[in-house]
């Protein structure tokens, strides 16, 4: 779990990480499209979101794609968010999204 | 050959054995996937359905692959109105030994484009993998309310 936290706290890895979950199976030149980072540091932090296991990388045909992998996130979750707990924080979040949303 | 749209990974401590009977045990799956109950002789051709509780049919499908404790796989799509247009999606489950842990790789592939089948599967996986592995390693499943990842039906 020291792995899950390390990997997720660098705002670049997160970003890596939402790019993966707007669109699953991408290579590595599709990751590195319209990032500022080097091609090279994207490998270095793919290597840890890896290790982590919340990148999987994909074997098909010739290509290797990389998929976000949300399972331990979700194992995160439910060791510290009990089921009761839950309804709440869903309307505490639901408040949030609309009392945000007249900001706008 | 597309790609497949879902890639889950997750390691539990248990034997391929142990994880092949979780997968395919109504009593077992029952209490980790929802209440449901997975029904099939488990060949190759065979039906496969997910029983509710009440009996009811949710999901249903074909077993294209056994290859028992190693590989799993099958096709299903929710019985539900809104999904009548669409054609059932392949879930794949590949189980690998390493050392003490077992490795579950799930892939699911063969959703239409703009799929509503496809954005309930991705809120489903995460949660039942975790159930799955939380069984196994500790013999209580996580207790995770179907309307906690509102699902509409």
């Amino acid at each position: 779990m020291d792995e899950v936290f390390k990997a997720l706290a660098d705002a670049s890895r997160r970003s890596l990480l939402d790019r993966l979950h707007a669109r699953g199976g991408q290579t590595l030149n599709e990751l590195c499209e319209g990032l500022a980072m080097t091609r090279q540091a994207v490998t270095k932090h793919l290597v840890i979101l890896e290790a982590a296991h919340l990148v999987t990388a994909y074997k098909h045909g010739r290509e290797k794609l990389h998929y976000l992998n949300p399972v331990p996130i979700h194992q995160i979750g439910e060791r510290w968010i009990r089921k009761f707990e839950r309804g709440k924080l869903a309307a505490l979040s639901e408040l949030k999204r609309q009392l945000e949303k007249r900001d706008e | 050959m597309s790609k497949p749209e879902f890639v889950y990974v997750t390691y539990i401590e248990t034997t391929p054995e142990k994880l092949w009977e979780a997968l395919t045990n109504s009593d077992f799956t029952e209490r980790y996937w929802f209440g449901m109950r997975l029904r099939s002789d488990w060949k190759a051709g065979s039906t496969f359905k997910m029983v509710r509780s009440d009996g009811t049919v949710s999901d249903a499908g074909k077993i294209v692959e056994v290859d028992r404790p190693r590989r799993l796989a099958y096709t299903f799509i929710n019985l539900s109105e809104k999904y009548k247009d669409e054609l059932p999606a392949l879930a794949t489950f590949v189980i690998e030994p390493y050392g003490k842990l077992v490795k579950l790789t799930l892939t699911h592939e063969g959703f239409a484009e703009g799929s509503p089948f496809y954005s309930g599967i991705s809120k489903g996986w995460p949660a039942i993998l975790s159930s799955l592995k939380s069984l196994l390693e500790t013999g209580q499943p996580l207790e995770i309310p179907r309307a906690a990842l509102k699902f509409e039906n």
